[in-house]
């Protein structure tokens, strides 16, 4: 028990399976077909840099439509009486289960022209494609990633002393008020959580754009991909600096975090 | 304060609309003749496809194959990984305990693209294909540090004077271990072990990247039905997933309610 050569084999384990792996992404990408050094990679990873912007929008807007979809979620959720709370949550992740493909393809019949949704509104005289654009993009990630931006909050909003809450009130405030002083600080770091990991997987996501977007509606992920069987050093200066641009944006969201704690 | 019970109660119907909407879509799409967007009428045909479809049902066995011994895998070796690492001091377990955590924060097409780089370079040297191997030790890649973050809290909670007590009573250290240390991280070991499957079973990206040219699991089999464009007999393997994941929900809830139920009555 006391052993902390239980640990060596994990260790190993992550040198192997984790480390190296990384470092092996900077050395192709900071090198080129002879095996010598070379910035080539970059240069041409260049070229991709509206690509990458075009994710990073795409990513923003999907994470703010989660908050804004999950928050007043987790909040109605936790007024609720608890066995209310367990079944409602319950059946929310249920969708979650389904396999991730399926889930995106079930939103491209969900859209297609011709398909139920047009079928729908057709019938009140608005006729139209939703599929094939940023927008059908982004309902796709919504779709994917909500839950993951309702668990943190709601986690946190259930874990709030009722007793500050009533505090609150005796001391005057109404519900607005209570909200605002005390659910809402409160409930930051369940919304920090819930960004990042929106955020994260949204950016770097592939095939979502594929099946739902446009011709123009590309994403980093499905460049990564298709690069990748053609000229890997490329493909590891692109794997690159969106690693590190997670990693960044990670750590603003710890700071971020941390500075919300103690205020 | 009653409009406002009614505005919450659309509110949760709309997400609920919003969330089952899709899967009511495919389901409706499995039973219908036609091949295209048009209701062309009911049928079964597309069910009896799936189950002649050798591919899908080999993808199935390697989908379970893996989830099975990568969470199992993974299991033995968080478990073992989270009690070393709380021997740890200091920063040395800090720095683990972070280091740990890469595969969970970084994206998964960066790990994807990164196991696929040391397999082909390994590859190369002792002479190995991508396939289920490679699969295998990927899963287990990305399935260790859940297991890890669920077994820590537990061991940071347990006594530590349990183990010696036990050693007291006469206990073999290996008794005392199996008795009392992994009775009491049972729970975090389990939560791991069910998040390690289910992460395995749902996983595409990094099965895409280092599955080779043979290897297919459900997902990268689906990927590749969507390209050739080939959908009804998806449709019904949709169908049969919800209907398997609503089983399996409504079984949990019973046992959670009867476990609810004997507690009560202590």
């Amino acid at each position: 028990m006391k052993s902390k050569l239980l640990s060596v084999p994990y260790l190993i384990w992550m040198l192997v399976f984790t480390m190296i792996p990384l470092v092996m992404i900077g050395i192709t990408a900071f090198t080129d077909n002879s095996g010598s050094f070379s910035l080539e990679a970059f240069t041409s990873a260049f070229e991709y840099t509206n690509v990458f912007l075009k994710s990073l929008w795409i990513a923003l807007l999907s994470t703010v439509l989660c908050l804004i979809i999950a928050y007043p979620l987790a909040y109605i959720i936790t007024q609720m009486r608890e066995s209310t709370q367990n079944t409602v949550v319950m059946l929310l992740m249920i969708p979650m289960w389904m396999n991730f493909l399926l889930r995106i393809y079930a939103w491209v019949l969900l859209l297609q022209s011709g398909g139920p949704l047009d079928t729908l509104l057709s019938a009140i005289g608005i006729h139209g494609n939703y599929s094939n654009n940023t927008g059908a993009v982004i309902v796709g990630m919504v779709y994917e990633y909500m839950p993951f931006m309702l668990l943190p909050i709601y986690t946190v909003m259930g874990k709030i002393d009722k007793g500050l809450i009533e505090a609150a009130q005796d001391l005057g405030s109404n519900k607005m008020m209570v909200f605002r002083k005390v659910v809402f600080p409160l409930s930051i770091p369940g919304i920090i959580s819930g960004i990042t990991m929106v955020f994260v997987p949204s950016a770097s996501t592939f095939v979502v754009a594929q099946y739902l977007g446009g011709t123009d509606d590309i994403m980093i992920g499905d460049i990564i991909d298709k690069i990748f069987f053609t000229n890997n050093h490329i493909g590891a200066a692109i794997s690159l600096v969106l690693m590190i641009f997670i990693l960044v944006f990670l750590v603003l969201m710890n700071l971020f975090g941390d500075e919300e704690a103690i205020a | 304060m009653k409009s406002k019970g009614i505005l919450t109660k659309i509110y949760i119907a709309l997400i609920m609309v919003f969330m089952y909407a899709p899967i009511a879509v495919l389901i409706f799409y499995s039973f219908n003749k036609s091949r295209s967007a048009a209701w062309g009428g009911f049928t079964f045909d597309w069910y009896l496809e799936l189950f002649k479809s050798s591919s899908i049902m080999n993808a199935l066995t390697n989908t379970l194959l893996i989830a099975v011994l990568a969470s199992l895998f993974a299991t033995i070796l968080g478990s073992s990984a989270a009690i070393g690492i709380s021997n740890l001091k200091g920063k040395t377990r800090m720095l683990v305990q972070n280091a740990s955590n890469i595969p969970i924060i970084s994206p998964d097409i960066v790990m994807g693209v990164s196991l696929m780089l040391l397999f082909t370079f390994l590859g190369v040297i002792f002479n190995f294909e991508m396939g289920f191997g490679t699969v295998l030790l990927s899963h287990i890649c990305f399935c260790v540090p859940f297991v890890v973050l669920n077994v820590m809290p537990r061991i940071r909670r347990m006594d530590s004077s349990l183990y010696d007590a036990a050693l007291d009573l006469g206990c073999t250290p290996f008794q005392a271990f199996y008795k009392v240390v992994l009775h009491e991280l049972m729970p975090g070991i389990f939560s791991g072990a069910l998040i390690s499957f289910t992460y395995s079973l749902d996983d595409f990206v990094i099965t895409h990247f280092t599955q080779g040219a043979r290897f297919q699991n459900l997902s990268t089999e689906i990927y590749g039905m969507l390209r050739r464009k080939i959908p009804p007999t998806i449709n019904a393997l949709s169908t049969l997933l919800f209907l398997v994941i609503i089983i399996i929900m409504v079984l949990i809830n019973i046992r959670d309610r009867r476990a609810e139920k004997n507690k009560m009555k202590l």
